[in-house]
């Protein structure tokens, strides 16, 4: 783990240095278009994790084995972060670059809706007490929501279409050393991600062996 | 068909029941009616403005009124320990599932069919130009709010902040579906046919339909049955 | 003939054991009491032999079959801690409402000859609201029975009934007795439940203490299988 730890260090030391010396600025936006080297990698970064979350769900109530639902609660921790990243750094782009915190770019509409949705992930799990119940209702409420991302990013596309609003990010082609970057730029975000997790279920885990240690005790 | 019987047996229990005792659809009935006059005078909107946020105005509205129907769907089945004894019976999950949104649906609709003549009258809104599409609309979008709420109604049936929880967690699912209905219930109230467009967001709203209904129908056994 | 059948069965809630690998059969007609302490896993056993939950690891079988099909749940009757009737509705509906969900023929007249036999009849269109609470049982009673269940799980029956409920009761478990039905008994009132066994079996921290027939000295003296098998 400390290794890739240091490996996501470095990775992210070296990205730096590119971005913010080699690369040229942008001809329309100036210096703070970089901040979609993290921006968009946080996205995907998300969506794996909730991706690896739907995953962990179905293998839970497949088998019933605790340590799936510890990586599903793990991994929808980690997304929800990496989300988190992605909202804030398109408000503060949009911020700089038109002037407004918030727009209802059909991107960053969908994330937040998105969000929203495994944040209730995290509030469903608050309020239920014992431990494979909880696992249940929350692999079950996972799926639902997976199966929900496509269709939100979907939906709500087609309704800016049809009332266009400024785009944090437009399509169209970018220069293939920004590409790169954007891509190189992922793998340190990833790493984090992993190693964010792994904590995670570590704390889930002597969780567990807390809770049973307890109630043997209470027992005697 | 047992399955069939079964849904219809569970749906007429459930109607029946409500019609007895009045419980939610008194509720959500007279919340629909109240928030939609509320509206009126808030806003005070003229015709031209009422018919650009007809859809948004009374879909809000649905989703609010309908949230209180279906709340209670699996949670009123705990007291005598009767949903017990549904499982116990020879009634799958689906075909209990099925039953429970079945009545739900009817009930919301019963809802929608007199809101709408309440909205037409204090908005000054003629709507009927288009009303089997609008109808259509309305059932779809009805069963795809139906299909999470009582899916998640029985999920949260023993907690302890239900009624917290519920629109927490319905909402934000809901949201695709909800789009499409506010998108197609706009022009429809304002008379334009079902074409063009409109066919896209329809499609949306069957699609999401389809996913939704068949994940419920998935994982239903796994959660009722401890 | 073999009618229900639990082979390894372990119950976990989270990492606590509730029922820890238990294996027995249960004999066509018999009638089994299942015995133990508060909190030994008597209700967790039955409710996952009657369908209501799953084993963790392990299976139970009914009649060869797995306990959730649709077939063997036709067969199975039971009476919980809740009465399982709703509030709202008659006496008669819900009779009728439980007739057609295990598919009886013709349930109206099933419903009016269970209320007779519960001794309701003659508030057959009451709510069930507004009954008794011996009322209530009995209504529950009928409801359990109604379908003519081969197997019948019943948890702690005898707990908060009347006099005449009780021997309502009692009087039906004899028929169902000599008609061949298999029962399964889980009490604390020791005689009673003892009169009516053939078989025994005692649960003890989620472990199986002790399987076997029911002997008269048991009748006697019901707190001998405590102190023989059961920890302190």
């Amino acid at each position: 783990m400390i290794f890739l730890t240091g490996l996501a260090a470095v990775l992210l030391g070296r990205n730096l240095y590119v971005m913010l010396l080699r690369l040229p600025d942008e001809a329309m936006q100036g210096p703070i278009y970089r901040i979609i080297f993290f921006h968009v990698p946080s996205a995907w970064t998300a969506f794996t994790g909730f991706f690896a979350a739907m995953v962990a769900s179905i293998i839970f109530l497949a088998k019933k084995d605790l340590r799936f639902d510890a990586l599903a609660v793990s991994v929808t921790e980690v997304g929800l972060a990496f989300g988190a990243a992605n909202l804030i750094t398109g408000m503060i782009w949009g911020r700089i670059i038109w002037g407004i915190w918030w727009t209802w770019d059909p991107r960053l509409t969908s994330m937040l809706i998105c969000w929203l949705l495994y944040l209730g992930y995290l509030m469903l799990r608050r309020a239920v007490e014992e431990p494979i119940e909880r696992a249940k209702l929350s692999a079950v409420l996972s799926i639902f929501a997976f199966a929900d991302v496509p269709v939100v990013f979907f939906s709500i596309k087609w309704w800016r279409t049809q009332h266009p609003q400024p785009v944090v990010w437009a399509g169209g082609s970018m220069d293939l050393a920004m590409w790169n970057m954007l891509f190189l730029n992922w793998v340190p975000l990833l790493l984090l991600g992993v190693v964010l997790v792994a904590v995670r279920m570590r704390q889930e885990e002597a969780e567990r062996e807390l809770a049973a240690l307890r109630r043997r005790a209470h027992a005697l | 068909m047992a399955f069939v019987r079964h849904i219809l047996v569970v749906a007429w229990k459930d109607l029946h029941l409500e019609l007895r005792t009045k419980e939610v659809i008194n509720a959500s009935l007279s919340f629909a009616l109240v928030i939609l006059l509320l509206f009126s005078f808030a806003f005070d909107p003229t015709a031209e403005q009422t018919r650009e946020i007809s859809g948004g105005l009374l879909w809000l509205v649905f989703a609010f009124a309908g949230t209180l129907i279906v709340n209670r769907s699996f949670s009123r089945e705990l007291s005598n320990d009767c949903l017990d004894a549904l499982i116990v019976s020879p009634v799958s999950g689906a075909a209990l599932f099925l039953g429970k949104c079945l009545g739900n649906v009817t009930l919301l609709l019963a809802v929608e069919l007199i809101s709408l003549p309440v909205f037409g009258a204090f908005y000054n809104v003629p709507w009927t130009r288009q009303f089997c599409p609008l109808f259509l609309v309305l059932g779809l979008a009805s069963w795809g709010l139906a299909i999470i709420g009582t899916m998640f109604s029985a999920l949260t049936a023993n907690l302890k902040l239900r009624e917290l929880m519920l629109p927490v967690l319905v909402y934000p699912l809901m949201i695709p579906g909800l789009m499409a209905a506010i998108q197609l219930t706009t022009p429809l109230v304002a008379g334009q046919p079902l074409s063009g467009d409109l066919l896209g967001w329809l499609k949306l709203l069957v699609g999401f339909d389809v996913i939704f209904t068949a994940l419920a129908l998935a994982l239903v056994e796994t959660i009722l049955v401890g | 003939m073999i009618a229900l059948q639990a082979q390894g069965v372990w119950k976990y809630y989270g990492d606590y054991p509730a029922l820890r690998d238990l294996n027995f059969t249960v004999d066509t007609g018999s009638c089994l009491a299942l015995l133990g302490r508060n909190g030994a896993g008597k209700t967790t056993l039955l409710r996952i032999l009657a369908g209501l939950s799953k084993p963790t690891r392990g299976r139970a079988t009914l009649f060869g079959q797995e306990v959730r099909e649709q077939g063997t749940r036709r067969r199975i009757g039971v009476l919980g801690h809740g009465i399982g009737v709703y509030d709202e509705l008659s006496a008669f509906e819900n009779l009728c409402l439980f007739g057609r969900l295990y598919g009886v023929q013709d349930p109206q007249k099933e419903a009016i000859e269970w209320l007779r036999r519960v001794g309701l009849d003659r508030v057959k269109d009451g709510l069930v609201r507004e009954f008794s609470r011996g009322m209530r049982q009995r209504l529950a009673v009928a409801r359990a029975f109604l379908h003519s269940p081969s197997v019948l799980f019943l948890d702690e029956p005898f707990t908060a009934l009347d006099d005449r409920a009780v021997t309502i009761l009692q009087d039906l478990l004899q028929d169902a007795r000599s008609e061949g039905r298999t029962i399964i008994i889980s009490t604390h009132q020791l005689p009673e439940a003892l009169r009516l066994a053939t078989h025994v079996l005692l649960i003890s921290q989620g472990r199986l203490a002790f399987c076997g027939q029911r002997t008269s000295e048991m009748v006697d003296n019901p707190g001998v299988l405590y102190r023989l098998f059961a920890e302190a």
